[in-house]
Order: C-alpha cells, then sequence, then structure tokens
C-alpha cells in the first residue's frame, strides 16, 4: 500500500511541466555521498488485509482491561468512555484538522476548545484555561517554570506525595532554567505541614501539591495555601478533574495555577497515551501562559466566533521570547473531554464522583478488615487509598493475575520507604463482585 | 451550514445524558465519605443535555471544520497528508487501548514490542543509533534533544557552551525550544540560494556553542547543498548537531540525517508518518540520537533481551523524564501501522511523490507568484505575492481568505520569516495531479482578481459560515470562557 493517487503518466506529464527527465533530477542538489546506497532495511510493505491481521495479532500480545479487573491507578485511572466520545472523535472533521489558523473553516476545533476552556474553569475555579498541555506532568512542570520566571525566584518546592513521575518530569524541565527543585517531605501520607514551613522562604517562587495526592490522600489545601499566600509563593495544584466534582475548586482555597492529568474525562488508558494536560490560572498568569487560548470575537458580518488569541506569548509569533516552545498539543484528547463532560453534566460529575467514593470506602473498610492488613494513612481519601500488607505487594500482584485482577500499584517501586504497601484505586467500573474478588484473594495470602 | 450554538446553551434543568452503574455496595453518607471543609459548596456549571443533544451539537459543529478528509490542505512544514483509515481502526482495537501503563510487563509484550520495532524502524529510516518514543509532539522533542545536548557537554565538564546557533529560516519552536533548555540562541543568516550562510556560520561557531538546530531540507523546501561543510565546522568545533525532523516527509529512503553527520534528531509522527493532526495534537515527537547520546536519552527506554520486552529505567546519565509514563502510545500504533503498510519501497515513494507534486505546483503557478529562490524544491515552497502587492496592495492575507472561497484550506501565511508576505506550500503525495492544477487554477484566478476585482479578496471569504474575524478585539478585549447570563463573571 502506498496511498498515492498519481498514475504514472500523471508523472510524466508533471515530470514534462517541470522540465526534468526524472525524478531522481529533482533530488540532484543532495551530495552524492550522502544518498542512501541501498533500499531501508524494513519489513515488506502489506496490503490492507495483512496488515490488519497483523496487527490484531499483536493487540492479542497483549491481555486487556476487558479480561481484568483493574485497581491500578496511580495517575491513569479506568473509568468508563461512553460511546458517543468515540463517536464524535471518529468525525474527520475534527481529527483531520490542525491547529486553527484559519478561523474562518475551523470554527469546530475553536468552538469546542472555547467550550472545554469554559468547562475547565467551571472544575477549577479559576480564571483562564488554555487547550491543552501534552499530559499532567508536563503540566505541572510548565507551571513551575512559569511561576519562577513571574516570582523572578529560584526555589521550587515539590512535595514527595506528588506523583513520582510528575516529580521527575520537573526536575528535568527545571534543570534548563536552573531552578533548585526541593523536595517537601510527607508525614502520615500527606505533605508535612511543618517541613514546608521551615522550608519556606523569600527565594521560593511555588509550591507544587497534589489533591488528592498520589497515595489518594485529601492535603490540607487551605493550610497550605495560607503558607504559600504569606511567603508570596505561588502555589501550584495538581488535580484529578472528576475528583473536582466533589472536592473544593481549587479557585476557592487559593491555587494560582491549577494542572492535572485529563485522562479521566473520557479518554482511554492506552498504556499512557495520548493523555492531555490541563492548565488553569488565575488572570495575572493570563499572559504567561503556555499553550493555545481561544476567545470570542465578532465577524465582519456581526457574528459570534471564535479564534486563537494573545498569540504573542507563543513560539510561533514570539520565537526566543516565547513563554513556551508547545506547537501541537492534545486538542483531540480535550475533545474527548469536553464531550464527556457534556455526556456528564452537572449532575453526573458530582454522582460519579460520589460513587467513585463509596466504592473506594467499601473495599478500603473491607481490606482493613483483613488480619494482618492495615490501611496506611488515616488522612481522608476519596478514589484510591495505599494498604500494608504483610506480604510483598509485588508478590500480591503476581498472585493475583490468575484471578484476573490487577491488585494495585506496588508503592515500594518510587518509594523506598513503602515498599509493604499497595495502592489501590476504585472506579465505577469495579463491581462488588470484583471488589470480594480481590478481597478474598488478599486474605488467600496470609 | 449555520453557526452552532454553545454546548451551555442547550443547557434544561434536569436533563441528563449520563447513566452510571447502580450502587451495590452499601451507601454512606456525604459527610462519612469527605468531610465538609475538602467540599465544594456550588455544583460546576456543567450544561444539563441529553445524548441527542451532545451528539447533535458536536455533529453540527464539526461540520463547520476543513480537515484533509473534505479537502485540499496544503499547509507548508505541517504535511497534512491523508490519514489511512486502516490506522484509526487498529489503534481502536481493546489490546491497545484497554492497557493501563503500569500493568505487569508480562501482559503486555505485544504493546512493548511494537514500540521496540518502531524504535528499530525509525532508527533505520534516520540513520541514527536509538529512538526514544517518549516526546508527545515534535517541539517536546526538540526540547528533549536540546536537554541531551546539554547533558553531553556536561558529562565532559564543558561548561561553556552556552550558545544555540540556529537558521534564520528555522520553525519558531526551535529557538523557543533552545531557551527553554537553558540556551540563549544566536541567529545564523540565510545565503543567496536559501541555505546557511556559511562565512557567518564559520564565525559564530566557537567554543561557546553547544550546537545548530537545523531543518534539511529547510522551511523554503530547500536541501542545503553544503551541508557536509556544516556539519564539519560545528563538529571540528566541538558543537553538536539537531536535525528537525518536520521536513523528513522529503527523504525517506533517499538519505538520512544519521548520514549527514546529525547527532539528535525528532520525528513528527503525525506528520510524515500519516497519524493525523486531531486539530491540534496528540502528536508524537520521538528523538533519535547517535552513539554517543545513547546514555542521555529520556527514562524509561523499550529494551528486548532476546526473550522479552521490558522497560529499562536503570539509566545513571539520563536527562530524566519528558512527561509521565512512554508517550503518545496509540499515535505510536497508527505511525507503526504505517512503515508496515508501505514498507522500504513505498516509503521511498512517498519522499519521491511529495518532492514531485511541491516541484509540479511550483512551476505551475510560477510567473504569477514571485519565487525568491528559483530551484528545484523538496516537499514544500516557498513563493509570495510581491509583485501582486505593489501593484495592487493586495496581501498574502487576502489570497489565502479568498482560497477558502475556493473550498481549500490555503497555506502557511507569513512564514518563513525571512520571505515577505511568505505563502509557504506543502501538497503531499496523497494528492493528485487534478487536485494540485484545481489549486493552481484557483492560485491563477485569485492573480487575476488582485488586478481586476481587488475588493472581492479583500472582502474574502465571502462563502465560509463566518467572514473575517475581529482578532485585534479578541486580543485586546479577551473572552476566554462562556459565562451565564446574570451570572458572576469570576
Amino acid at each position: 500500500m502506498n496511498y498515492l493517487p498519481n498514475t504514472d503518466k500523471d508523472r510524466q506529464e508533471m515530470l514534462k511541466t517541470i522540465g526534468v527527465k526524472s525524478i531522481d533530477e529533482l533530488f540532484a542538489d543532495i551530495p552524492p555521498a550522502l544518498r542512501m546506497k541501498r533500499p531501508l532495511n524494513l519489513p515488506a510493505g502489506m496490503s490492507e488485509w495483512e496488515l490488519q491481521k497483523h496487527m490484531r495479532e499483536l493487540a492479542a500480545q497483549n491481555k486487556n482491561l476487558t479480561e481484568y479487573a483493574c485497581f491500578i491507578g496511580a495517575g491513569a485511572y479506568d473509568h468508563y468512555v461512553p460511546a458517543v466520545v468515540r463517536h464524535v472523535l471518529a468525525r474527520s472533521e475534527f481529527y483531520t484538522a490542525y491547529t486553527p489558523y484559519q478561523p474562518e473553516v475551523s470554527q469546530a476545533v475553536l468552538q469546542s476548545i472555547f467550550e472545554y476552556q469554559t468547562m475547565i474553569c467551571e472544575l477549577t475555579g479559576m480564571d483562564a484555561a488554555n487547550a491543552s498541555m501534552y499530559d499532567g506532568a508536563s503540566a505541572a512542570a510548565e507551571a513551575v517554570t512559569i511561576a519562577a520566571g513571574l516570582t523572578r525566584r529560584k526555589v521550587a518546592l515539590v512535595s514527595r506525595t506528588v506523583h513520582p513521575e510528575t516529580r521527575e518530569t520537573i526536575r528535568t524541565y527545571a534543570a534548563g532554567h536552573e531552578i533548585d527543585v526541593k523536595e517537601i517531605p510527607m508525614k502520615g501520607g500527606i505533605t508535612s505541614v511543618e517541613d514546608l514551613k521551615a522550608m519556606l522562604g523569600p527565594e521560593v517562587a511555588c509550591l507544587v501539591i497534589q489533591h488528592p495526592n498520589f497515595f489518594g490522600c485529601l492535603e490540607p489545601m487551605r493550610e497550605i495555601s495560607g503558607l504559600a499566600a504569606a511567603h508570596g509563593a505561588t502555589l501550584i495544584a495538581s488535580v484529578n478533574p472528576l475528583s473536582l466534582g466533589i472536592l473544593e475548586p481549587p479557585g476557592e482555597y487559593g491555587a494560582e495555577i491549577v494542572v492535572g492529568e485529563g485522562q479521566p474525562l473520557g479518554n482511554p488508558l492506552a498504556f499512557g497515551g495520548p493523555y492531555l494536560g490541563i492548565f488553569a490560572v488565575r488572570n495575572k498568569y493570563l499572559r504567561r501562559m503556555p499553550g493555545r487560548l481561544v476567545g470570542m470575537t465578532k465577524d465582519v458580518r456581526g457574528q459570534r466566533g471564535f479564534v486563537l488569541t494573545l498569540q504573542t506569548r507563543e513560539q510561533h509569533i514570539r520565537r526566543e521570547k516565547a513563554t513556551s516552545n508547545i506547537c501541537s498539543n492534545e486538542a483531540l484528547n480535550a475533545l474527548a473531554a469536553v464531550v464527556y463532560l457534556s455526556w456528564l453534566g452537572k449532575e453526573g460529575l458530582k454522582e460519579l464522583a460520589l460513587l467513585c467514593a463509596k466504592k473506594a470506602r467499601y473495599l478500603r473498610e473491607r481490606i482493613a478488615r483483613i488480619k494482618g492488613f492495615e490501611i496506611s494513612f488515616n488522612a481522608p481519601v476519596w478514589n484510591e487509598f495505599a494498604v500494608k500488607c504483610p506480604v510483598d505487594p509485588e508478590k500480591i500482584v503476581k498472585s493475583l493475575l490468575d484471578r484476573r485482577i490487577l491488585a494495585g500499584y506496588p508503592l515500594g517501586r518510587a518509594y523506598p520507604e513503602l515498599k509493604d504497601h499497595l495502592l489501590i484505586a476504585v472506579t465505577e467500573k469495579r463491581t462488588r463482585e470484583e471488589m470480594d474478588a480481590l478481597v478474598s484473594g488478599l486474605e488467600g495470602l496470609v | 451550514m449555520r453557526l452552532e450554538p454553545l454546548i451551555f446553551e442547550y443547557s434544561r434543568p434536569g436533563r441528563k445524558a449520563y447513566s452510571l452503574p447502580a450502587l451495590d455496595v452499601p451507601d454512606a453518607s456525604i459527610d462519612e465519605l469527605i468531610p465538609a471543609e475538602y467540599r465544594r459548596k456550588t455544583d460546576a456549571d456543567l450544561p444539563e443535555v441529553s445524548e441527542v443533544d451532545v451528539v447533535r451539537h458536536f455533529t453540527k459543529l464539526s461540520q463547520l471544520n476543513h480537515g484533509v478528509d473534505i479537502g485540499f490542505y496544503p499547509l507548508g512544514s505541517c504535511t497534512m497528508k491523508y490519514n489511512p483509515k486502516v490506522n484509526e481502526e487498529v489503534a481502536n482495537l481493546p489490546g491497545f487501548t484497554e492497557l493501563h501503563p503500569y500493568m505487569p510487563e508480562e501482559l503486555v509484550q505485544g504493546a512493548l514490542k511494537l514500540m521496540y520495532d518502531l524504535q528499530t524502524y525509525l532508527a533505520e529510516i534516520a540513520g541514527m543509533d536509538k529512538i526514544c518514543l517518549q516526546p508527545a509532539a515534535g517541539a517536546h522533542g526538540e526540547l528533549t534533544g536540546i536537554n541531551i545536548i546539554r547533558a553531553y557537554h556536561r558529562s565532559r565538564n564543558d561548561t561553556k557552551r552556552t550558545k544555540i546557533l540556529i537558521p534564520d529560516s528555522a520553525h519558531g519552536t526551535n529557538p523557543a525550544s533552545g531557551v527553554l533548555g537553558g540556551f540563549t540562541t544566536v541567529e545564523v543568516p540565510s545565503d543567496s540560494r536559501g541555505g546557511v550562510d556559511i562565512a557567518a556560520l564559520d564565525k559564530l561557531m566557537d567554543d561557546t556553542v553547544a550546537g545548530l538546530m537545523l531543518t534539511n531540507p529547510n522551511t523554503l523546501g530547500l536541501f542545503d547543498e553544503n551541508i557536509q561543510e556544516i556539519e564539519r565546522i560545528v563538529h571540528s568545533r566541538g558543537g553538536l548537531l539537531y536535525y528537525d525532523g518536520a521536513n523528513a516527509n522529503a527523504i525517506m529512503g533517499i538519505c538520512r540525517p544519521g548520514d549527514m553527520g546529525f547527532d539528535v534528531m525528532h520525528f513528527n509522527l503525525h506528520k510524515t508518518f500519516s497519524t493525523p493532526h486531531g486539530g491540534g495534537g496528540p502528536g508524537s515527537g520521538p528523538v533519535g540520537v547517535k552513539k554517543h547520546l545513547i546514555p542521555f536519552l529520556p527514562v524509561p527506554t523499550v529494551e528486548f533481551d532476546g526473550k522479552r520486552y521490558y522497560l529499562d529505567y536503570d539509566r545513571p546519565q539520563t536527562i530524566g523524564r519528558m512527561k509521565s509514563f512512554y508517550g503518545n502510545f496509540l499515535v505510536m500504533v497508527k505511525a507503526y501501522a504505517y512503515i508496515r503498510a508501505l514498507g522500504a519501497d513505498g516509503l521511498k515513494k512517498v519522499s519521491e511523490d511529495a518532492v514531485l507534486n511541491a516541484n509540479y505546483l511550483l512551476r505551475r503557478i510560477v510567473g504569477y507568484y514571485d519565487l525568491p529562490y528559483d530551484r528545484h524544491c523538496k516537499h514544500e515552497f516557498v513563493v509570495n505575492p510581491a509583485r501582486i502587492k505593489k501593484e495592487t496592495g493586495i496581501h498574502t492575507m487576502d489570497i489565502s481568505k479568498r482560497l477558502l472561497d475556493y473550498g481549500v484550506h490555503p497555506p502557511t501565511n507569513y512564514f518563513p520569516l525571512i520571505v515577505d508576505e511568505a505563502l509557504m506550500i506543502e501538497p503531499t503525495e496523497t494528492e493528485s495531479k487534478d487536485t494540485l492544477d484545481y489549486f493552481a487554477d484557483a492560485l491563477i484566478a485569485i492573480a487575476k482578481e488582485a488586478y481586476e476585482d481587488p475588493e472581492k479578496l479583500r472582502g474574502a471569504p465571502h462563502t465560509t459560515v463566518v467572514g473575517r474575524l475581529d482578532e485585534a478585539g479578541a486580543a485586546r478585549n479577551p473572552v476566554l470562557r462562556w459565562v451565564r447570563e446574570g451570572s458572576q463573571a469570576r
């Protein structure tokens, strides 16, 4: 296959118009020493049917979540994706378009982003949201560089309860800006406020706090926010957008930049991507915000319309003076989010957040009663919690595979001090039967 | 076609689209679940709509957009080629979509094998020694590469290299990536043939320069014939060469960045390898490196020990992580399918026809539009309406807007910056001669209209659902979210 429409006759006519004898002549300016003298060493091409067959075989070499009960969360969650999301995303007017540089023929992409921006502002209580970042981790990293730029301070405090991969990404980005990233210790599964107090000072640009944090625990955001404000440091809150069906919007407790992994909003787990990064700010950060922004305006006929706006922040205008280098983003994943949130609506979002909390509570209580197991931390949780196990969590995960259960995320992988602890997430998809099976599986191991 | 209300404007209290599974565990009060001090006091004001409202809204909205499936989309440097439908189908297989990134490796051997093989194929196409699939887009790949360059020099205690050289024709992401990676950027001028000015490079390249970022063919669609001399100058003075793969659609199977001497590069899977652009994303920007830079690649890499595929986190000199997990996996699935469908022969034909199409289109319109660098181009070219502008006052913007009335997407406008009023045209290989002829005829007709009826161009587009939009007003008074009538904007 090659998807090429031109016939050899077309090619001959085109060469004649160009005034050359062969296609090869068009490559004559490439120094001969650099021309490939052999074909690329790749498998031979296939027909569409052969490709389908090959891809199905490859897919079948994976065990997928339609066959397993997934209690792994740790930053990516097994929520149900309604059929409407897939069907809207399959509209090729959306998926075969690019960045809406020509607004007159891009109102679909522009308006859907405007709707997305509105919904993210509603969830987070912030003034403005961009059209998406690559994922939650890179969104947090760019938030840190922006806060450092605005405050002209060089220290970022990141709680140890923030997702380990987000912390790593922040460090990678910070290295280029010579921002000193310091980790705020944790205590009882949440950020240690005592340590935070000792670490705050005039050199601190920002704090990054995840809420609910990596262990599922709720953080004392109001207290932390007060401390940040007292020292002129920017509070960056990293959130799970679905938790905001029930939890206080970050704008109300004083966060100035909100980031988060948007995957739970209608995006499949897909082995880690593509997801989308949520990025929302208070107005004072608006002109430093990375990424695309859509604004409402009028056309020459007086009709409402939408355009990319405040583009002087962006790399294609500002080049080396841009606030970020992001160009392609995760627009189609943001479309999934806006369709999903439309489907859920005001009531659905709240109900779903509550349902996850109720199911998580059931499982947490049942596991707490198994001899040898205990709940790791006392802080309140929403949909995820850690348990201390009498058996190596890696062993637990392995042995429950036979029962078609993915038991959770062994915390020892990222926290040596928590090597006996297992992180368990519960979405609306986990049935009582599955949870009971997990419990009986755990009971069978002690 | 009509404008579509906002989804919020369809909202009616109590209307629902969602369905959730019934509660099958003992109920608990909200106070038992989440203490009041953590809870929100007012609901998020999401729309209350039915499922059919959702479907009709987004379907009607979709009809207001141009896409590759609707018509020609010759946006320069964006490679808006046809997105094969089979790739969409296979990427939707549950064996790919229903995988948690932290599933035990033994359960996801198919996914890891796909990634490993894709790394191998891309390395062969690039002439590089190893590929990392983690970056989520081209600019993300650039930043990864810049971080690798910084880490390389630091590993040699060579700390005085604080600058990155970037040609004045470069994509805007290049200077932004350089700065984000902690460097200052220095612009290298172009010569009269559109390539890097060798004398200027020779002067700028010293021991404070970490590397040069180059796109070849460049944004003018021109292959830099002096690439070997550029390579010699940069490498002999301790710098590294970065290849921006945005224009790789011109070179597959013909020449390779690795053979040209580049040390590190990125591909855009959403350009060269046919994965859809999604209205702005998701993309994927794999980074390839030569042997001496392998230790600095992001973690984790995908490896194979002869029996099983696995993720390798144990890389002491790594620059770290560029994002969570392993990259935009479903985009990788589509690019993998594309490479397997085409094979070596097919990919070479892609580049040949991409270059043929661009040169044909160029020759069809030259004479009506000015060509600042009169050479054979590669996969794209840049013209401008210099004479038209001088004689009629018509701008590139007017021409582009008028093209919309002809049912095609305009080229990239006003870029590269080194050409006044640039129109940057990349037809891609998946367009037929007939489509190119239609587009050329439209451009020629518009060139004539500029003289005969310039107001028609200044007022264009006439046939789209909205006319020209007040962008200055949008920036002066930003309205970035919808606010319910009567409610207080936050």
